[in-house]
């Protein structure tokens, strides 16, 4: 057995950037086939344009087109491409200074293997099928065929209006692990149990267990079990739908103090109306059925109410 | 200005760290650490400052349970970069100097296997025209290299070189994950990875954190035999874009310029790929006879958001040991070296000259 | 050795709004950078270094972002510190700032906080699910709830009192040309509004905005320039756990502490007397009475007869949030230097519409994480004497 416990998290969201004029008016060249540099007040031709000039630090103004042919300047080879980079194969990322620019671009060159490609290579854009104003609507470089000095006119992509925004998908995968302390926590639910550890330096419960205890900063080591039953501290009833949510509302979340603990945990609060759920209510653990038990909190379905007088406040105040 | 020392310093790096993405769990030990060394507790700390990013942890305010590590009743004077241990190291010395605290503890962490790494620092790049095309680091170092060796102005026997030297310093330390030097010729013979980059040129991912302690004048003498006194600070940052001049790194040569290199014996560089060793030994003017990275450097482990501040501490011990009269300490940050931050460590207090100066 | 003395000499920020669609990340920036570069009549090359902060990196999905900004803040060439602290981070970036100043180490520093929400949702940022836990948590909304109907409980407060703030502050927003809500609301209005996280209405918390602020610290020597510079009396911050056994999550230590030692510093030794104007952290109405009773300004659970009492009011004895603060515009990482900007707004007489007359000492503050992360200045209209 493992020391701890992990899960992969997928961390992913669409990004909705706005470009501002500078990049817009570089992505709308993009679109419409054209690769627009900035004109820099020290003479520079750059591809893509910097927002603000590098000197005078005003927004940029002055755009010039400049050729979809150029010279590589620098290269490195991909043997082993990540997600989402332009070739699910190996290719080689290279910066190439196009005609009438004087500064170097970043893209990738659809080579298939580091002898074909060099320093002073010349290569031109290979425009992707569908231009929509992204850095993607140039599909790639190319190395430029023998005899031919240009690169094929485009089709414009009919469409007018100035780029301002992109849509950015990331999409990052991990791996989660728990401490330890929290291991043996999630190890106990798999159990039926709520096993928590007791801080040595200040003998405050702590559920779950942690790698340090946030008062003294000693991790937490003997184990206590707990009981399935405690105190509603303090809640809200959340009414509110939003993107990632995976339990439909209203529902009640709220801050259970079990008894033996010396700490409140988060949980959902089901089998009485929201508006009846109290501060000091008594409240149960509700499993759920043994065979869906994994190592986590979610074994838990919820807490319900046990029917026993709500607790006195003093007993709990402390907790807030 | 105030006379500032490193007093304290502990590290873990490892390959694969089992433990949660917050790392408390190798903090607590790490401070134990330090008050081991400086017979304090944590309340004879004045000031607090780590350094960690979300996007290792894959979650948000990541940073947030690690003061848990310190014990926070009574609650501390605290702060958090989303920078490497260097500048959090950088931002409790500007807290000495104002006067507010004497004393500092500095820490950062990051679990850098939790995801893959060089695509995860695609993140860190221009989100509209370079992040889409996702270029990893290993890439980015890898233009940066070729565009040194097609200028002369260095070649694989001399990456070579520096991969042999670091790796055999690396047997020494045993936090390094890659070690065992052997020889240039057989560095050369090994099969290309990520064209003009071997596999040695590029740090392998390590996982791992870092704390330093420091100390004002009396508290610094207090605690240690020959504190080593930081004598002066800088920090720079160049434009992101890669059609700056990438053999070279104005940062790094305007951090060295701020500073009086004069005398200096050691030097600690945090140079993640062999060649930007080379940069920043050329950018910081450094003689032949200065010792490079006796730890070994970033090429035997680079754990993200410490190792640059690794290089203090290694060459802090370095100036406790009697090792080192006057040592270098240089971080790095974003691609091909783009941010930089060095710092002269001494064995005298001679005349600290401050931040940027 | 004490701190050499520093000032705020220009505060800019942007048109704060739901959506700048109209400028990019840099835009932003930029748009708060140059209003306080030309407020501080100073450019980008007068600037010795530059302090960026703001909230979780994946709100906009961009790791570091400080560094692809870079050039465009002009900061290439320059040193570059980026400060995250969660919510208070705009507090806390402009401390870092305000100390490299006092530190002696540089003379002109310029500091920029920015979130531009609507690349993202921070919803979903501050939400993204944790393995083997209980996915309950909803924003910060969610997580404030409690907190909130604990106070209630505590300090048994009528429930309107959350309602008069919201309606105070919304209504100060009109005077803000910058605000992002704009809209004339009543204490009627709030409460009729929906009940979002029992016990937060809708009327009662801040939107989701993209925004920016800047400010441009300097030292006693350039101040000088300045006919109105906001001189720094008192910075202060302090942090505490998140969750702990018996933690007060309604008045955390870490809060009264901040305020005891910010206080000490200024030189201040009654709050409600001596502070002219405050800009308060309040994302959700309910924690102005809250944080009156923390920072000292009122008796513990007496904060809401405070509020009650109009005495926050822009005509009060204690105006709280003239700018319309957290309520009307959010721009998260930039939150608390807009509270910290505004603050030395007012003892500059710079406020426009909504200046406390003859304010001399205001108050910023800016807290963040679950309620456990604090920043705070005093700025005054005359250099300190300490």
């Amino acid at each position: 057995m493992s020391r701890t416990l992990s899960a992969p998290v997928t961390v992913a969201f669409d990004y909705t950037r706005s470009t501002g004029p500078v990049l817009g008016r570089f992505l709308t060249g993009l679109r419409d086939g054209v690769v627009v540099a900035g004109r820099t007040s020290d003479g520079q031709v750059v591809v893509p344009p910097p927002e603000y000039d590098p000197v005078t630090h005003q927004a940029l103004e002055d755009f010039v087109e400049v050729s979809p042919v150029g010279t590589v300047t620098s290269w490195t080879w991909v043997p082993e491409p990540v997600k989402h980079q332009p070739f699910d194969r190996p290719f080689a990322y290279v910066l190439v200074t196009f005609d009438g620019a004087t500064k170097p671009f970043l893209h990738a060159l659809d080579v298939s293997s580091p002898d074909e490609v060099s320093t002073g290579m010349r290569v031109r854009v290979r425009w992707a099928e569908e231009r929509v104003g992204a850095i993607t609507d140039i599909a790639c470089l190319e190395p430029l065929p023998a005899g031919e000095e240009a690169a094929p006119v485009v089709a414009p992509s009919g469409a007018v209006d100035p780029v301002t925004g992109i849509v950015v998908p990331v999409s990052l995968d991990y791996t989660y692990a728990a401490s330890p302390e929290e291991s043996a926590f999630y190890r106990g639910l798999e159990q039926g149990r709520i096993v928590g550890q007791r801080c040595p330096t200040c003998n405050k419960v702590y559920i779950p267990p942690r790698a340090a205890c946030p008062s003294d900063g000693t991790p937490t080591a003997e184990e206590v079990e707990l009981s399935h039953t405690g105190t509603v501290t303090t809640f809200c009833i959340v009414n509110v739908p939003f993107l990632g949510q995976r339990i439909t509302p209203p529902y009640v979340s709220a801050y259970i103090l079990l008894d033996g603990a010396d700490i409140a945990v988060l949980h959902l609060i089901l089998d009485c109306p929201a508006d009846e759920v109290r501060m000091g209510m008594r409240v149960k653990a509700v499993w759920k059925p043994e065979d869906e038990w994994g190592t986590t909190i979610e074994n838990i379905s919820h807490f319900a109410p046990t029917g026993e007088p709500d607790a006195d406040f003093e007993t709990y105040k402390q907790h807030l | 200005m105030r006379d500032v020392a490193v007093v304290g310093f502990a590290q873990r790096q490892m390959r694969d760290f089992d433990g949660s993405p917050t790392c408390v769990e190798l903090l607590v030990p790490l401070f134990k650490e330090c008050y081991e060394q400086t017979g304090w507790t944590r309340k004879d700390v004045g000031f607090w400052c780590s350094g960690s990013s979300d996007y290792l942890a894959g979650r948000s305010f990541s940073f947030v349970q690690a003061v848990d590590a310190i014990g926070v009743i009574p609650p501390v004077n605290e702060s958090h970069v989303e920078m490497d241990l260097a500048w959090a190291m950088y931002e409790a010395w500007i807290k000495i100097q104002t006067g507010e605290v004497d004393t500092a503890l500095v820490y950062a962490f990051g679990k850098s296997s939790a995801g893959v790494l060089r695509r995860t620092l695609s993140l860190q790049l221009e989100p509209y025209t370079m992040t889409p095309l996702w270029p990893d680091t290993v890439s980015l170092a890898g233009l940066q290299a070729r565009a040194g060796m097609d200028a002369g102005l260095w070649d694989e026997r001399a990456m070579a070189e520096v991969v042999n030297r670091s790796l055999t310093d690396a047997e020494k330390n045993d936090w390094a994950l890659r070690k065992g030097g052997s020889s240039v010729e057989e560095l050369l013979a090994r099969p290309m990875y990520a064209d003009p980059l071997r596999k040695h040129d590029c740090a392998p991912v390590t996982d791992g954190a870092a704390a330093i302690v420091l100390a004002a004048g009396d508290r610094a003498r207090e605690v240690c035999d020959r504190p080593a006194w930081l004598t002066g600070l800088s920090t720079y940052v160049d434009e992101m874009t890669m059609s700056r001049d990438l053999t070279g790194s104005a940062s790094a040569r305007r951090c060295a310029e701020a500073l009086d290199l004069g005398g200096v014996d050691t030097a600690e560089l945090h140079a993640p790929f062999s060649h930007q060793e080379l940069v920043l030994r050329r950018e910081a003017g450094l003689a032949d006879d200065v010792t490079i990275n006796p730890s070994g450097g970033a090429l035997a482990s680079n754990p993200m958001f410490s190792a640059g501040g690794i290089r203090v501490g290694e060459a802090a011990r370095r100036i406790w040991a009697g090792e080192s009269d006057k040592a270098l300490a240089h971080a790095t940050s974003g691609p091909a070296l783009q941010q930089n931050f060095m710092c002269t460590l001494e064995v005298s207090t001679g005349s600290t000259t401050g931040g940027n100066r | 050795m004490s701190k050499q003395p520093a000032a705020v000499i220009g505060v800019g920020q942007t048109h704060h709004r739901a959506q700048r669609k109209d400028v990019s990340m840099a835009g932003l920036c930029r748009e708060a950078i140059d209003r306080a570069l030309l407020d501080a009549d100073m450019t980008l090359d007068d600037i010795d270094a530059i302090v960026v902060g703001k909230a979780p990196d994946l709100f906009e999905g961009v790791m570091m972002p400080e560094l692809f900004l870079a050039e465009a803040l002009g900061a290439a060439g320059k040193p570059l510190l980026r400060v995250h602290t969660a919510g208070s981070v705009g507090g806390s970036t402009a401390i870092v700032a305000s100390s490299l100043v006092q530190a002696g180490v540089h003379k002109r520093v310029l500091t920029v906080a920015y979130e531009k929400q609507s690349e993202s949702n921070a919803m979903w940022a501050l939400s993204v699910p944790v393995p083997f836990n209980m996915p309950v948590h909803a924003g910060a909304g969610g997580y404030f709830a409690p907190h909130v109907r604990s106070y209630i409980r505590r300090s048994e407060a009528p429930t309107h009192v959350g309602a008069i703030v919201a309606a105070k502050d919304r209504t100060n927003a009109l005077k803000n040309p910058y605000a992002h809500l704009r809209e004339e609301k009543t204490v009627e209005q709030v409460l009729a509004s929906q009940m979002l996280w029992d016990p937060i209405r809708y009327d009662e918390t801040c939107p989701s905005s993209d925004g920016a602020c800047a400010l441009v610290i300097v030292d006693e020597d350039t101040a000088r320039s300045s006919a109105n510079p906001a001189w720094i009396h008192g910075t202060v911050m302090r942090s505490e756990a998140t969750t702990a056994a018996e933690r007060d999550q309604v008045n955390p230590q870490a809060s009264r502490d901040a305020a005891a030692a910010l206080w000490k510093q200024a030189g201040i030794t009654s709050p409600i007397d001596e502070i002219d104007a405050a800009e308060i952290y309040v994302p959700f109405s309910w924690f102005e009475p809250m944080w009156l009773e923390s920072l000292g300004f009122a008796e513990e659970y007496a904060g809401w007869r405070l509020t009650e009492s109009g005495a926050t009011a822009m005509d009060g004895r204690i105006p709280v949030n003239c700018s319309g603060g957290v309520m009307s515009s959010n721009p998260i990482g930039a939150s608390g230097m807009l509270r910290f900007g505004e603050a030395a707004l007012q003892v500059r007489g710079a406020a426009g519409e909504h200046q406390v007359d003859g304010a001399r000492r205001a108050l910023g503050h800016a807290y963040g994480g679950g309620s456990q992360f604090f920043a705070m200045w005093v700025v005054g209209s005359e250099k300190p004497s300490n």
